[in-house]
């Protein structure tokens, strides 16, 4: 999955990898030929006096090292700017594959998971890419140009190479092995202290109300040691690689020291080469515990790629037509027929063979107890799912032949949950109709009973609104909502229990309000309160997924016992 | 939404900041961010070291020791080149003279250079390499690396646990703080802040320790070791080296505070997409009922081109600082080539001493680069202290007498006396409150929102410290009594429900946490828990967090009740238990509830009046005063506030008020 979205995206910039990649091997070849140059200045210079030659060699060095930085900074700036971009691109199409997605796939993962992965997890990928940019290609080449320079200066030491870099990845290989599992399990009791201190703050009046500051002291002085107890054991592994690693490399020098005085001494060396060869083999130990450090990243980032793969990969369960219908000349209310929905997966449907119509002009009215299915069957009409069985039709049509747009533009929809969006009053409002005036907005917030508070609050529609709407109240939050879906004028209106946080005079006023605006629509509406539904034109009762009522209040209080016994638990107190 | 302006993203970020629980790596601006007080936090984070002083003390040892040996192996090293070098010019003399005799002949040649290279090499003619003086210098520089090596180990191992225990204790700390803070700190302080302190802040630190501790030291005495070397083997060209130093902190500084500016674009950027993909995601369904898809791809766009410029600028500048110090490193690498092999060649210093310098050299730019670097962490790490240290610096709760006085098994008779409380100093809420409640009655809350209807149950479980009056349990004065003995006789239900994650099971027995599989079973059959959790994938199992998308807000407000249910407290308190619970399933819980207030004295609050008819006592507050009391018949027959309230909410189908939509006509 890892190579696969890395052979996709990284597509694009083949061009700019190519270059990174030439002046990545101009930049190693650089650096390696400066310990080479200054063999030369030992051997040719310094041991023959030749002082002219030292400084034209210098000279020499000089160039390598200007050129060797030049080539470099290029090379990082294309690195980094193909890596972020590579990272851009893949948010970019990771995004677009979930807004293609339906409720059902979203709910499927959940949208804190789909946000993790759509930032942290491609960041992962993308920090791969960026290193692998520097390292992949310099340090294969270091490591291959060290060995044939290292051999030039002299073969007959080119063992102690053999020897050192084996010995080398085994101990850093280890060590490693033995850190990342750590790392792991480090981030998980990381999100652990984490969580369990976001809880005592969240739920702190529980706990204070239950008196369980003992036990959450102990769940969090559990968590809290777990951390810090992994912790100490990366730490102390990580200790041991800097140690281990300058060991290595400084008893390979003393290694070149020794065999290396053996060849001179035979005449079969000269002494500059054995300085060039410390410093080769230092690169070479160099290269080889970078390379291992990024082979360390690749198990995480290739996780991380397969989290974002599974997204990519998953494909929407609500498929818009080829062609969809946009302009339907009748408006001929909603059907429901033979309407069936069950989760991929489960034992029992959520709903079933739920059969009726509403005309424009008419109110219908849905009942029924918490996880009856009430929501789901509103779900059902904008596509948010699509029926198991059966169909929904809209104006006549069914709505999986609407084109997406036009079925939606004929729908107003007030969730269960008011959900608004960061930004303004008015730029909330907009989301119902785009181009709307201020008279519009105010219009609508006066239908919806919001024109008292918007008013009072300092920059009237441009005030702001936070994320979720979490600064306004729950009754607040419904009806900016509910101005939301009036200023569209749809000719489907979807109320799922969208009153529930009004007051009994609010709640009335609004229904008044909203009377006239409704006059030609088709509405919807989940309720809990019986007596806000007794006029509706029909009321279905829904238990456990079946319709098991539909009438009007009149004939269901007559034929349908669920629904009797509802009206019981709401109106007994006044009928006695 | 159409205007993606800066204005409207300023405003985003500004309420994410204040809202958001801390998202993205680095919830809001705090690196960079300036330290107040820079000094005392500094050293109050040192000071938080001391009980690991032992171990800091051998760490500081072993690090001066192991950073000293090493610093002294190239220099030894150096002398095996030497060693080498002798003996292999050595070779190529004419045995039997001394190295005078050689240097005038050499001269007479008319090599004069030739002969200023010999005089400065300590060589026998004729003679080749000294192995022997060789392998003694070579295995006294391994022996020098292996002690270095394991003292750096050493100091690390012991480094590690200091700091880890250290930022242990710190946290532990921050937990205590948190249980011994009055309610009214949490209601002041924005959560997303307030998190981000003790997670976002409290990691920070952590790093930051464990950072500065192992590499400033080191790098610091690198630093000085090394030089000290340096100017030992050729003051001349150390003091070049020298030169090198505020070239490569300039450098280094330079770039760094441009890729920091960069970087905290990069997290605020990051914060911004993040805040706008959970936005997008979590309204999914909205965007796509409402057709703004486009609009949504668009301004993620912009935020995403806007991410990519600002992470684009801090990794190609922060991978600069490797390329250039090694710039500069190999600049004074061949000034100190050519440098050095003249002096060689003209007598004056030797090989060894040339190759040694050159190591020295490389090893000395990095602890600089590392020490400019070191320079950001600590800041933004004290900063972090800072915030952390301010919230260990908040007032605390008054703490509980000294001399508690408790009741074992209270009859449950609450009275109000002169009450008067206030959330904020100048806003007068409660005022001369007075009220007394008979062991065994359930009282009703209602009025309409912001009359202190929470409020005043709260002050019963003493949330909230009184600002006049009191309140008393069975005639004993609650501000006597210890608040977890007040409150382990009291059961709450809260109008915000909160579940932890963790399994259905486990959220129940939060009520009783010695309750057996029976009780738990029992209490959730009693709340009708038990009827959806079959439903459930894992039954109670399940797990379930706060944001609980699996269950609805009716079914975590029944595990909340379940919860109460099996504390079974002496008293009981309801706030909007029921809220978001469908009529027929309150209703059966009414009866259930019913069996659990006999005997019992309740507080319900409810915004649904036929919940509580048949209360004992009503009370109808307004504007933090109770304004009518009474039973449900007294209170209608007067008909003022309470009958206005229970007729708008049953009278009003009677009345055809308009009560349905688009029908009437």
């Amino acid at each position: 999955m890892l190579l696969q979205i890395l052979r996709t995206y990284l597509r694009p910039y083949k061009r700019e990898i190519g270059y990174v990649m030439g002046l990545q091997l101009v930049a190693t070849i650089a650096s390696l030929s400066l310990p080479s140059l200054n063999a030369d200045i030992i051997d040719k210079g310094v041991v023959l006096g030749d002082t002219a030659y030292i400084m034209r060699m210098g000279g020499w060095m000089l160039g390598v090292t200007v050129l060797q930085i030049a080539c470099t900074i290029a090379a990082v700036y294309l690195g980094a700017r193909s890596a972020m971009a590579f990272g851009r691109d893949v948010r970019s199409g990771f995004f677009r594959q979930v807004a293609s997605f339906s409720s059902r796939e979203v709910g499927k993962f959940g949208a804190p998971s789909l946000i993790t992965r759509n930032t942290n997890d491609v960041q992962q990928v993308q920090m791969l890419v960026m290193l692998g940019f520097t390292l992949m290609v310099s340090a294969p080449i270091t490591m291959v140009g060290g060995v044939i320079m290292a051999l030039r200066e002299d073969v007959g030491l080119s063992w102690l190479v053999a020897a050192a870099v084996p010995v080398l990845v085994a101990a850093t290989g280890f060590i490693i092995s033995r850190m990342v599992p750590g790392f792991r399990r480090m981030q998980r009791y990381l999100d652990d202290v984490n969580r369990v201190m976001r809880e005592q703050i969240t739920g702190i009046r529980v706990i204070r109300a239950f008196v369980r500051e003992p036990h959450e002291s102990g769940r969090f002085g559990a968590a809290n040691d777990d951390l810090s107890d992994v912790s100490i054991d990366v730490g102390r592994w990580m200790s041991a690689m800097f140690p281990t690693v300058m060991f290595v490399m400084n008893a390979s020098s003393v290694a070149v020291l020794w065999f290396g005085g053996i060849r001179i001494d035979e005449g079969l060396m000269q002494i500059g080469a054995l300085t060039a060869f410390i410093t080769y083999l230092v690169q070479i130990l160099m290269a080889v515990m970078m390379s291992t450090f990024m082979l360390v990243m690749v198990p995480r980032a290739s996780v991380s790629a397969d989290r974002i793969g599974e997204v990519l990969g998953t494909s929407s369960s609500v498929v818009p037509p080829e062609e969809g219908i946009t302009e339907v000349n009748t408006r001929g209310g909603l059907e429901f027929r033979e309407v069936g929905f069950t989760y991929a997966g489960a034992e029992h449907p959520v709903l079933c063979d739920v059969n009726f119509s509403a005309a424009a002009g008419q109110t219908t009215a849905i009942i029924g107890s918490t996880g009856a299915g009430k929501s789901t069957l509103l779900n059902l009409i904008p596509r948010l799912f699509d029926v198991s069985e059966g169909t929904i039709t809209v104006d006549g049509v069914d709505v999986r032949d609407f084109d997406p747009e036009a079925l939606w533009q004929r729908i107003g929809l007030v969730p269960q949950k008011a959900y608004l969006f960061s930004g303004t009053i008015a730029s909330n409002l907009r989301y119902g109709k785009p181009d709307a005036t201020e008279e519009e907005m105010w219009e609508a917030l006066e239908i919806a009973q919001a024109t008292d508070f918007v008013s009072a609050m300092s920059d009237g529609l441009d005030s702001d609104v936070a994320q979720g709407g979490t600064n306004l109240s729950g009754g607040q939050r419904q009806r900016i909502a509910i101005a939301r879906a009036i200023i569209r004028q749809p000719e489907v209106y979807l109320f799922d229990d969208s009153f529930s946080a009004l007051d009994v005079a609010t709640d009335a006023r609004l229904r008044q309000a909203l009377r006239p605006v409704t006059r030609d629509a088709t509405v919807l509406i989940v309720a809990q309160r019986v007596f806000t539904i007794t006029e509706a034109d029909q009321i279905v009762v829904l238990e456990d997924g079946d319709v098991v009522g539909l009438g009007s209040h009149d004939e269901l209080l007559t034929t349908c016992p669920t629904y009797q016994e509802i009206v019981e638990s709401q109106l007994k107190a006044e009928a006695s | 939404m159409t205007d993606s302006s800066p204005k409207t993203m300023q405003k985003t970020e500004r309420i994410s900041g204040q809202m958001g629980p801390g998202r993205g790596p680095h919830g809001g601006g705090m690196i960079g961010q300036k330290s107040l007080d820079f000094r005392a936090s500094g050293k109050r984070l040192a000071g938080s070291l001391r009980p690991e002083r032992v171990k800091v003390i051998a760490v500081f040892v072993a690090a001066v020791i192991s950073v000293a040996l090493a610093a002294t192996g190239p220099r030894v090293l150096g002398r095996a080149t030497d060693i080498v070098f002798a003996g292999a010019i050595g070779k190529e003399l004419p045995a039997g003279l001394d190295k005078e005799q050689v240097i005038e002949m050499t001269r007479a040649r008319g090599d004069d250079q030739i002969a200023d290279l010999l005089t400065g090499v300590d060589l026998v003619p004729g003679e080749g390499i000294d192995f022997s003086a060789l392998g003694g210098v070579l295995l006294l520089v391994l022996g020098l690396y292996a002690a270095s090596s394991l003292l750096s180990f050493f100091q690390g191992y012991l480094l590690t646990s200091a700091v880890q225990n250290t930022v242990r204790r710190m946290r532990a700390e921050v937990e205590e703080k948190l249980n011994r803070m009055p309610l009214s700190y949490f209601d002041r302080q924005p959560r997303g802040e307030l998190l981000s302190r003790v997670t976002n802040d409290m990691d920070n630190l952590a790093q930051t320790l464990q950072q500065t501790m192992s590499q400033l030291l080191t790098s610091l005495l690198t630093i000085i070791f090394v030089f000290t070397m340096m100017i030992y083997i050729s003051w001349t060209l150390a003091l070049i080296t020298l030169v090198t130093i505020p070239i490569s902190m300039a450098a280094a500084g330079l770039v760094m505070k441009r890729s920091q500016v960069k970087f905290i674009d990069q997290w605020r950027r990051t914060g911004a997409l993040n805040a706008q993909v959970e936005e997008t995601f979590t309204g999914h369904s909205l965007i796509k009922v409402f057709g703004r898809q486009q609009e949504v791809q668009d301004r993620f766009d912009e935020e995403n081109e806007a991410l990519f410029q600002a992470s684009f600028g801090a990794q190609f500048l922060s991978s600069l600082i490797m390329p250039m110090m090694m710039f500069i490193g190999n600049l004074n690498y061949v000034i100190i080539a050519v440098l050095g092999g003249l002096r060689v060649a003209s007598g004056t210093m030797s090989l060894g001493d040339v190759q040694a310098f050159i190591q020295y050299s490389r090893q000395f730019t990095q602890p600089v680069t590392q020490v400019a670097s070191m320079a950001n962490v600590l800041q933004s790490g004290v900063a972090s202290a800072e915030r952390v240290f301010e919230l260990l610096d908040a007032d605390e709760e008054i703490s509980d007498e000294h001399h508690p006085r408790s009741i074992d098994e209270p009859h449950g008779a609450v009275s109000f006396e002169h009450v008067s409380f206030r959330y904020l100093e100048d806003q007068p809420l409660i005022d001369d409150l007075s009220l007394t409640v008979e062991p065994g009655q359930t009282v009703a809350i209602v009025g309409p929102t912001g009359a202190g209807k929470t409020t005043l149950v709260n002050l019963v479980m003493r949330f909230y410290e009184l600002r006049g009056g009191r309140i008393t349990l069975d005639g004993l004065d609650i501000a006597q009594m210890r608040r977890e003995d007040l409150r382990s006789q009291i059961g709450m239900v809260l109008q915000d429900t909160w579940l932890f994650e963790g399994t259905i099971h486990d959220n129940i027995a939060y009520g009783k946490l010695d309750a057996t599989d029976d009780e738990i079973v029992e209490a959730a059959k009693a709340t009708f828990v038990d009827r959806f959790v079959h439903s459930l994938p894992d039954g109670y199992d399940t797990i379930v967090d706060d944001e609980g998308a699996n269950i609805s807000a009716g079914e975590k407000q029944l595990i909340t009740i379940a919860r109460a249910f099996l504390a079974n407290p002496a008293l009981l308190i309801l706030d909007e238990a029921t809220s978001s619970v469908d009529t027929r399933t309150e209703l059966l819980l009414q009866n259930a509830m019913a069996a659990l207030r006999t005997e019992r004295t309740s507080f319900v609050i409810a915004h649904r009046l036929s919940t509580i008819r048949d209360a004992d006592l009503i009370l109808v507050m307004e504007d933090g005063a109770i304004v009518e009391q009474g039973t449900h018949e007294e209170l209608i027959a007067r008909g003022a506030a309470y009958a206005g309230l229970y007729n708008a909410q049953f009278t009003g189908p009677r009345n055809g008020e308009a009560m349905s939509l688009g029908t009437a006509g």
